[in-house]
């Protein structure tokens, strides 16, 4: 009888504390297009990547929801000289495992970050070493004086240096030698969750980390983080409307009146800090894909701002991106460092115009050319080049449009196959500096094979080396609007516009937008 | 028998060495995988470094020559996105499209064959005719419309399906099985449909055509002359003749169906083999490509086999025929 009673007992504290516990768990489901490519940070420098590993990884310094730099695993930092900045580490944080985190991590992150394998090049690839003071105290040594290193390094995380010793996890994966990495399926970090199953392609499941130092000062209710990968949009779309999942993104721009009008969720939108534009080739004596023999038309800066202002950037943001986007004058969005609002006007569209530059420089009844587009990397790519393929018909340049997949486009724009070329950018470190050195600089010169166009302009090139060392803020945002400036008399890329971020929200679910499209998952609120 | 058995091994195993060829040229002339591989500014030292670690500037025949050793030992390397082995990714998803593609067959099965039997037996029938149209639109609608009407219907509208995914799946040793949950189940159907729908058409209407001209034949006629009960001359005799294409193009079917079921588990995110293949032609994931294709085809090879030993099996025609001709003895 007793051992009746005392079960019966014991199922009725169990159903108590089984229905008391759901009340404070609140799971947060969310679907995106593509999936995490790996639990290892240092895997790959990608956008959606960088940010879902944010929540379980952290790097020394982060930015808000505001895209504001702020402390994180460093409370403070100074220049000691001008190629070494101090930084003072947080005290009493521990990763997952309960091992502390100190300076010993961090100088073993950057040898991690630096060894092959590892994609965090842009980010601590001006670093020479990380130097350990005291437990608490590192010093980063860069090899030429970086003003902006706390930018630089906002999405670089820290790892813990005893458990990747381990677990066999010193060296991210090294394809050349057929070797995977414990990091790639596990993770441990000092962020506000934990990694609690991971079935890549299939479904990722996080748990809270109550231990986590910043618990106190952040809103949130999320305990639980469920993500599933839904690479079709009607799937996707569908999944929102039915009630199974919390968010997702993007959301498809021709779905936002329909989620909108569903009365169940509803569609967040934004800028992103990404910037959409045409590129040009101006270096070649003859084009590769036009129908102009013997000289270049675009080397003529009034053939570019012909191109400029045949194009109506309102029309697209009506018709083509359906109000989803806002039209720029620089290759930079409003939030990334160095932006000049001074300089964000447009040339204004005047076809008639247009028409009369072509005439003056030669070629009063327009010509061929061909223009080279991906179809799956931005937000409506393809037709936005359609649009722009018609517009300049209108005043006799008739464009062959290739769009093709993002690999082989981005393949052949790489090798400056191209001649008018579409591409998105958003700099990794919010900064304008590494968007002048990259697109604005000739390759020859410094710059990436990105800037498909070979554009430069000797008088930026000498301004660029400038600005990568250049301590005092004033005088640096001077010479960037100074580059900016001459780019735009150049007409050496048309700007188009910054894509809008378009998240599916759930109503009763509330979420921080931030810019760059991170999520993080501690600004969620779940009703 | 044996004979016959070997030969098609030998073909089986020169065919694989064709795909093989296919499959390693993937890796030459699909676009650039180290732009994949590497964010957007790495260096161009880092990617000529990259090339040279993956082995891609060796000369093409040693690289070949590498491939075909590798694979035979089922070593595909390491997937350029996801950075594990090839063969952990298509052990994980294998189940998930086998079991959706055994289940859509055996409905497409069920289905069908009463259906072409019925439409057989009774031509003039109103029902006749009422299948016979309705399964024009299985055959004309396109697979991601009849998902897509599906998800829209059963689970934005009446929410009593999941929209997407597997469900709650099962682990057993290295088979994950969503068939003995409830979310498993509930999320099996729609996909299941889906791609039954198409075959299932297809069964039924050959079912139809072959049985109707079975019943024409000159021994089903002296076998109805005899006094046989229809039910008899029907099932026991017609049947059995009729599925020998039957056979052979369900089995040719169900390679097509585990081979391109993409569309569909793009459709409801079906964690298989071929939402595995689309994601890896978007990302250039060639070591996930070339393996698939080469997994493929070892599928279709393999059932070919199998279903020309039916042929034994099902047809009395070609059993007697190959013993009366085995028996005539040379002299």
């Amino acid at each position: 009888m007793r051992r009746v009673l005392s079960f019966v007992g014991l199922m009725a504290m169990a159903m108590v504390v089984a229905t008391a516990a759901p009340a404070t768990a609140k799971t947060f489901r969310f679907a995106f297009q593509g999936d995490v490519a790996s639990m290892d940070p240092y895997a790959l420098a990608e956008n959606f990547s960088s940010a879902f590993e944010n929540n379980m990884y952290e790097p020394l310094v982060r930015y808000n929801s505001k895209m504001e730099l702020e402390p994180a695993l460093a409370t403070s930092w100074e220049l000691v000289n001008p190629t070494t900045w101090r930084f003072h580490l947080r005290k009493g944080v521990k990763f997952h495992d309960g091992s502390a985190f100190n300076a010993d991590d961090v100088v073993f992150s950057l040898k991690r970050a630096q060894s092959d394998g590892s994609d965090m090049g842009s980010y601590v690839g001006g670093i020479v070493e990380a130097r350990k003071i005291d437990d608490y105290t590192v010093d980063l040594v860069t090899e030429e004086p970086n003003p902006i290193i706390a930018n630089t390094i906002a999405l670089w995380y820290m790892m813990d240096k005893e458990w990747a010793e381990a677990h066999g996890a010193v060296e991210p994966v090294d394809l050349g030698k057929d070797r995977e990495n414990y990091a790639t399926l596990h993770a441990n970090g000092t962020g506000p969750f934990k990694l609690k199953s991971r079935e890549p392609g299939v479904r990722t499941v996080l748990e809270i980390n109550n231990d986590w130092w910043d618990k106190g000062n952040q809103t949130f209710n999320v305990t639980e983080v469920v993500f599933t990968p839904i690479a079709s949009d009607a799937t996707r779309t569908a999944a929102l409307l039915s009630g199974e999942l919390d968010l997702m993104y993007p959301a498809p721009v021709q779905d936002v009146k329909r989620i909108n009008a569903s009365g169940i969720a509803t569609v967040l939108q934004g800028p992103e800090l990404r910037t959409i534009f045409l590129g040009m080739d101006q270096e070649r004596d003859e084009l590769l894909y036009s129908s102009v023999k013997g000289k270049n038309p675009l080397k003529d800066k009034r053939v570019r701002q012909a191109f400029y202002q045949a194009i109506d950037i309102n029309a697209i943001k009506t018709k083509v991106m359906r109000g989803a986007s806002t039209p720029t004058g620089l290759l930079i969005a409003p939030g990334i460092n160095g932006f000049d609002p001074a300089l964000n006007g447009r040339l204004p569209y005047d076809p008639e115009k247009s028409k009369t530059l072509l005439a003056e420089a030669g070629y009063p009844n327009g010509f061929d050319i061909q223009l080279d587009c991906p179809n799956d990397r931005y937000v409506n790519d393809e037709q936005i080049c359609e649009a722009v393929a018609a517009m300049l018909a209108r005043v006799g340049v008739n464009v062959n449009l290739l769009a093709q997949t993002k690999s082989k486009f981005f393949q052949k724009l790489k090798k400056h196959d191209v001649s008018f070329y579409l591409l998105g950018w958003i700099p990794d470190d919010q900064d304008a500096g590494s968007v002048i050195s990259n697109l604005m600089v000739p390759p020859q010169d410094g710059g990436l094979a990105w800037n498909g166009g070979s554009y430069g302009n000797p008088r930026i090139t000498a301004l660029s080396r400038k600005i990568g060392s250049e301590i005092d803020a004033k005088k640096r945002q001077s010479m960037i609007s100074e580059s900016f400036k001459i780019m735009k008399d150049d007409v050496g890329y048309i700007p188009l516009h910054q894509q809008a971020l378009s998240w599916g929200v759930r109503k009763g679910v509330t979420v921080a937008q931030r810019s760059d499209n991170a999520l993080n998952y501690w600004y969620i609120t779940i009703k | 028998m044996l004979a016959f058995i070997f030969r098609r091994i030998l073909q089986s195993i020169v065919v694989m060495l064709g795909v093989a060829l296919v499959s390693f040229s993937l890796f030459t002339y699909v676009g650039d995988p180290i732009t994949n591989l590497v964010g957007i500014q790495s260096s161009d030292e880092q990617r000529a470094q990259l090339r040279e670690s993956l082995g891609l500037d060796d000369p093409v025949l040693v690289q070949f020559a590498r491939f075909v050793g590798r694979a035979a030992r089922l070593e595909f390397g390491i997937s350029y996105q996801q950075k594990r082995k090839v063969v952990d990714i298509i052990a994980e998803r294998l189940p998930a499209t086998l079991e959706l593609s055994m289940l859509s067959a055996l409905l497409a099965l069920t289905l069908g064959v009463p259906m072409g039997i019925y439409t057989a037996l009774h031509r003039d029938s109103w029902f006749s005719h009422l299948l016979l149209s309705l399964s024009l639109i299985g055959v004309s609608l396109p697979t991601f419309l009849i998902g897509i009407t599906l998800i829209y219907i059963f689970a934005v509208q009446l929410n009593m399906l999941p929209s997407f995914g597997r469900g709650e799946v099962v682990h057993l040793g290295f088979w994950s099985t969503g068939l003995l949950t409830a979310s498993g189940l509930k999320a099996t159907i729609m996909p299941a449909i889906t791609l039954a729908l198409f075959q299932m058409t297809l069964i039924m209407r050959l079912v139809r055509a072959e049985m109707l001209e079975v019943l024409r034949t000159d021994y089903i006629k002296f076998a109805r002359a005899r006094g046989l009960t229809n039910r008899s001359i029907r099932f026991g005799h017609a049947l059995k003749n009729t599925l020998v294409p039957v056979i052979t193009i369900t089995g040719l079917q169900l390679g097509s169906i585990m081979a391109f079921a993409i569309i569909t588990e793009t459709v409801f995110q079906w964690p298989g083999l071929g939402l595995m293949f689309i994601q890896a032609i978007n990302e250039v994931d060639i070591p996930v490509m070339s393996a698939y294709l080469l997994l493929i085809a070892c599928f279709f090879v393999i059932i070919n086999l199998i279903v020309d030993l039916l042929y034994f099996a099902v047809d009395p025609r070609l059993r007697v025929g190959r013993e009366a001709a085995a028996g005539r003895s040379p002299t």
